[in-house]
């Protein structure tokens, strides 16, 4: 490896490199705040940021540039903890954690803070369960791990298949949102936009896989964590004169209690269960969480830390930079409910803050009905999509435009990083996985990254155009994901380190049958099969399928693998080592 | 390469882990289930001065800052044990 001083001296000056980065970013956020004071156009703030961000972003890819297979699947495994604790961070917010997260909050209450809850807690079994013997057993994918576990490539495929589909409909629906984002900024509509986001994402990605999009990631996690905390820690100060809007919004929450006492509002916003019965809500928790340690984008983040402690260690600091986006979320709703709540209702139709124009009319995110026709707002009068909340918060914060272009180039960010790492586990698969494993295992490594290359522009051009048909259908999907993950892989995933005695045939009728459940339900609760949807089963929301599926692939998984022969001795020793930190990994990493 | 351990100390090595993923799964089970079970009764006690009904607070909070600690906490212990045992990296 002719570069192998230049990298290390790259780790090494990490910190430095991201300081400076992190300063000129501020640095244009406040030269482009004294332009707009000095008369710089709206639009040409938008551009600057979209364009500044994106020449970053394809910076980075073309300086990640690599001919390394190691490189290209766990970078080169010397990331270090703190950094890819951002770079898994980013990789975790997508898109839509980003814009729509304080929204859902807002429209649902405490019931929201299930998704707060299961998209955190999941953490703690990833870095007791699964991360570092991951890790130690050194594959460059999930279906990989499961396919040398189990012995065999059914097991491998049947990881590849659940792999892709809890995967495509969640890139499909970060690629619309970079389309969406990308073309209320810029004026280019969105059929075209879509391609611009593409390119964004196809520069991280392609040239230096993994590595790329590890340092794409770290620098994307800055401007949306910046982008995020921005508008509402000036909120805060604003409304309670203290810029911790995360303390300060419990006594906002008071206020929001008595203004909907005094508005004979009967759903209290911090009222627990309102929204969902006691039941779901734990459901969702439990499918968030368990989902959260099946998705192979996010583990397949902590193939690339350089030792096993370096991967625990890792997986804390994920959770603390995604906790700083989390536990911001339900304040930010708290500030915009009360703001709505104390500006907006009660007041004459005709005499509305202005923001509240901007995006009603022709944008149409928020609507007023005057059902009562006294020309009053009511509560019940007024519609905001869930989107708004963070869009419009720097407006309703009275903050200058700068400000919402910030917002837009984190929603963007959040987007555009979590569209790589999918795009990157699902190209991975079917390149190392289908083509190198099944295929043709003779492949030099040249023709092995070839043939990656290929698969990922294939596959974003598949999810792009899908994504420009707008189609509804994918992006309720979306939510999908982690109840499919759950029940296909959790079980194989768990079982394949804590017990021995796993075998393959448990491994195949396990995630078959806790797939097929999981499956079955989700399509026959929301469209069935032929007659209508089905009912519901113990009255559990479409969106906790898993609570079915995750048992399922347990026992089924125990049972047939109890029914037959135990894994041959090699498999065994195999998991010895696995257990333990000393030594190489299982798989060697060819020094190619 | 490495000495390799025994068999004795990678069955002690194994079993400690084993308690100490248990621990650390129960502390994870009570503050992503179980606390917020009693959500309501928490949401009739105030927290004093930052204004948080208890119950929205843990839901929205507390159970995350727990998270954090949680996992900085276990690595902190498993590495020990990984020290004792002699199979550190």
């Amino acid at each position: 490896m002719g570069n192998g001083t230049k990298d290390s001296d790259f780790i090494k000056n990490l910190p430095k490199i991201y300081a400076l980065y992190t300063g000129a970013f501020l640095g244009v956020v406040i030269v482009l705040a004294i332009l707009e004071q000095l008369g710089f156009p709206d639009r040409y703030i938008g551009y600057t940021f979209m364009v500044l961000t994106v020449s970053v972003y394809a910076g980075i890819g073309i300086l990640s540039r690599t001919v390394e297979v190691n490189q290209y699947y766990v970078a080169g495994r010397q990331v270090p903890p703190v950094f890819n604790g951002m770079a898994t961070g980013a990789d975790w917010m997508s898109g839509a954690s980003f814009v729509g997260m304080a929204g859902s909050l807002y429209v649902l209450g405490f019931d929201g803070l299930a998704f707060v809850l299961g998209w955190t807690g999941g953490y703690v079994l990833v870095a007791v369960l699964l991360a570092p013997y991951l890790r130690k057993f050194g594959a460059y994918t999930v279906p990989d791990f499961l396919g040398e576990r189990y012995d065999g490539n059914a097991v491998r495929l049947i990881g590849i298949v659940v792999l892709f589909s809890c995967s495509f409909t969640y890139v499909t629906a970060q690629i619309y949102a970079t389309g969406i984002i990308t073309s209320r900024f810029t004026d280019i509509p969105f059929e075209y936009a879509v391609y611009f986001g593409l390119i964004g994402i196809l520069v991280c990605s392609m040239l230096g896989g993994m590595r790329g999009v590890t340092w794409t990631q770290v620098a994307q996690y800055i401007i949306l964590i910046v982008a995020y905390l921005l508008p509402v820690v000036i909120l805060s100060t604003r409304i309670t004169g203290v810029p911790i809007p995360q303390l300060t919004y419990g006594t906002i929450l008071e206020r929001i209690t008595d203004l909907e006492m005094q508005l004979g509002i009967e759903q209290l916003y911090v009222q627990p269960f309102t929204n969902y019965t006691p039941t779901n809500f734990f459901a969702l928790i439990f499918c968030l969480m368990l989902g959260t340690a099946s998705l192979p984008h996010i583990l397949m983040r902590f193939f690339t830390t350089p030792s096993v402690k370096a991967a625990r260690a890792s997986v804390g600091w994920s959770l603390f930079f995604i906790f700083l986006l989390y536990f911001t979320a339900p304040a930010y709703a708290a500030f915009a409910r009360y703001e709505i709540l104390s500006e907006v209702v009660g007041k004459s139709i005709s005499a509305l803050p202005s923001w509240v124009d901007t995006w009603g009319g022709n944008v149409g995110l928020i609507k007023i009905n005057d059902a009562n026709g006294d020309g009053i707002l009511q509560f019940a009068e007024l519609m905001i999509n869930r989107d708004v909340i963070v869009l419009a918060t720097p407006e309703i914060a009275g903050l200058p435009y700068v400000i919402a272009g910030l917002t837009a180039a984190g929603g963007f960010a959040a987007a555009l990083s979590t569209a790589d790492g999918l795009l990157l586990a699902i190209a991975n698969a079917f390149s190392h996985d289908v083509y190198y494993k099944m295929i043709n295992p003779k492949a030099n490594p040249r023709l092995r990254l070839i043939i990656a290359r290929t698969i990922l522009i294939f596959v974003a051009l598949f999810a792009a155009a899908l994504a420009s048909t707008r189609p509804t259908d994918i992006l309720s999907m979306v939510a999908w994901a982690f109840s499919l993950a759950a029940s296909g892989l959790f079980a194989p995933l768990v079982l394949g380190v804590w017990w021995k005695r796993a075998n393959k045939t448990g491994a195949v009728l396990g995630m078959l049958s806790g797939f097929i459940i999981c499956l079955y339900y989700l399509i026959g609760t929301r469209w069935g099969f032929g007659n209508g949807p089905i009912g519901t089963w113990f009255g559990i929301s479409n969106i906790s399928a898993g609570v079915f599926g995750i048992p399922v692939s347990f026992v089924v998984m125990i049972v047939a693998s109890l029914a037959t022969p135990p894994p041959p001795q090699r498999i065994q020793d195999m998991i010895d080592n696995v257990r333990i930190p000393r030594g190489g990994t299982i798989i060697e990493d060819k020094a190619e | 390469m490495q000495e390799q351990p025994t068999k004795e100390v990678r069955e002690e090595h194994w079993k400690k882990t084993k308690s100490l993923m248990i621990v650390a799964l129960v502390i994870w089970f009570i503050f992503s289930f179980l606390i917020h079970g009693f959500a309501l009764a928490f949401s009739e006690i105030t927290i004093p001065i930052l204004g948080f009904k208890l119950g929205y607070y843990m839901a929205g909070q507390g159970s995350l800052i727990v998270f954090v600690i949680l996992i900085f906490w276990f690595s902190a212990k498993q590495n020990a044990i990984d020290e004792e045992f002699g199979v550190s990296e």
